[in-house]
């Protein structure tokens, strides 16, 4: 589903990514962990197609970036560090307006459906500026599965949720896990991260220094390993 | 259908946002009244004397032109409060529509705070504004302005400089228009045969299809990360 080769990214001579090789599969849940500045916003903002990349081939879902950035988006739900919503409008305004912005067939029968699933029916109408950082987060999957993208991605989704925030938010993210799309998340939270993925990514200096999947690895020892790989950054 | 129905979508998304926050409006039109009553006492246009007819087109453009980069400014920070604006780059529609969609939200909030503008003009100044050849320059120096704002203020909006930067961008690239719409609003102000300023509305209306048509075709690339 997501194919990359030879990814490099530089911001003039700061080289952010450096010759990155890997594949997510259909059905694969997929964890990017690393220290602060090791790249994985980079990486997902280029997946996503916000960024372009330096150097190096990307395909997504049969798309290959830049040439097929249009096709992919179809394809691509992506949950940044921002909300990325309209703070005017009510949580199901904006749903209706990502809606008409992915051409989504009967997009009133599934908004309905995803604002009961974030459990936010009983605000649908309140303009999301007065919605806490959990509540956005929660309308910002809805955004992100409107559309009901084949490879989603996700950026530390976890940061700044509560406890009960982040639990549920972990039981919406199980259910994306159905066999048919592929996430890729970064996270920092190695244990919530172990507990959701099939496979971990460990991305050091705009490296990708490691990758075990959960099966061969228990937490402890891949705390260890982060830690090694890492340098303790 | 479906590109016109996004640029639709995107009109239709600022100007509710805008009739709920009023940050836009307010600011611009706070800013354009208070710039009349500056005029108006400062220099008494309302006398008849000599230049009167050469400065009220004048004071008319320096109105729309700040009043104007002020909403600009606004409009691309509401796609950045919250990184909305990465929302829409996510989404598969075409980076046109998304600019024609910003651009024509633009012209309409400039074209509302003109409406207030020129009654007052007429009050204040005694002038007959309100003719057809004065509209058709205000339009026409509208769309050329909001235009190739959008573009600069899309390329503005997200550095750290984006107040400052914004007038430093466009009052040059957008002095072509500003120009030919004074001429315009003063030829047709002062009754002058059309013979003899109609070259300032021909230069208006290629401003509008050149850099318009410039700004349509190159903000997919101001937008790229």
């Amino acid at each position: 589903m997501i194919h990359v080769t030879g990814l490099v990214k530089q911001f003039g001579p700061f080289v952010a990514l450096r010759n990155l090789d890997f594949t997510v599969e259909a059905g694969e849940f997929v964890s990017l962990m690393g220290p602060n500045g090791a790249g994985k916003t980079t990486l997902l903002r280029i997946l996503a197609t916000l960024s372009r990349p330096t150097h190096g081939t990307i395909s997504i879902a049969g798309h290959t970036l830049p040439k097929g950035a249009d096709g992919a988006r179809r394809q691509i739900g992506f949950l940044s560090h921002q909300p990325l919503l309209y703070g005017e409008l009510s949580a199901e305004e904006n749903l209706r307006f990502f809606a008409r912005m992915y051409d989504v067939n009967g997009a009133e029968r599934h908004i309905d459906a995803l604002i009961d699933q974030v459990g936010l029916a009983e605000r649908r109408h309140d303009r999301v500026r007065t919605f806490s950082r959990g509540m956005q987060q929660r309308l910002s999957i809805a955004r992100v599965l409107l559309h009901d993208p084949r490879v989603v991605l996700l950026d530390e989704p976890f940061t700044g949720l509560d406890p009960d925030a982040s639990d549920r938010l972990a039981n919406t993210l199980r259910r994306l896990h159905d066999g048919q799309r592929a996430v890729v998340m970064s996270t920092h939270d190695l244990d919530r991260g172990l507990a959701l993925s099939d496979r971990a990514l460990l991305i050091a200096r705009g490296r990708l220094a490691y990758t075990a999947n959960r099966d061969e690895l228990a937490a402890s020892n891949f705390r260890e390993t982060y830690s090694r790989v890492t340098g303790g950054e | 259908m479906s590109y016109f129905r996004k640029v639709f979508a995107i009109v239709s998304k600022d100007l509710t946002t805008e009739l709920r926050s009023r940050d836009m409006l307010s600011s611009m039109g706070a800013f354009a009244v208070l710039v009349i009553f500056v005029f108006a006492f400062a220099f008494d246009l309302r006398v008849e004397k000599a230049g009167r007819l050469e400065a009220a087109p004048g004071v008319l453009w320096l109105v729309i032109t700040f009043a104007g980069m002020l909403g600009l400014n606004r409009s691309m920070a509401i796609e950045f409060d919250r990184a909305s604006f990465d929302g829409l780059r996510l989404a598969p529609v075409d980076r046109s529509a998304i600019f024609v969609g910003k651009a024509l939200g633009n012209f309409l909030f400039m074209s509302a705070i003109e409406i207030i503008l020129l009654p007052m003009f007429v009050a204040f100044f005694n002038l007959p504004f309100f003719k057809p050849l004065i509209l058709l320059s205000i339009v026409l120096g509208t769309i050329g302005f909001a235009g190739v704002g959008t573009l600069l203020a899309a390329m503005s909006a997200s550095t750290r400089l984006r107040d400052v930067l914004l007038p430093i961008l466009l009052l040059p690239v957008a002095l072509p228009a500003l120009l030919a719409a004074v001429k315009c609003t003063a030829g047709a102000l002062d009754d002058a045969p059309i013979i003899l300023w109609g070259n300032w509305l021909g230069l208006l209306a290629a401003y509008d299809l050149g850099l318009v048509g410039l700004s349509v075709l190159t903000f997919e690339y101001i937008v790229e990360d």
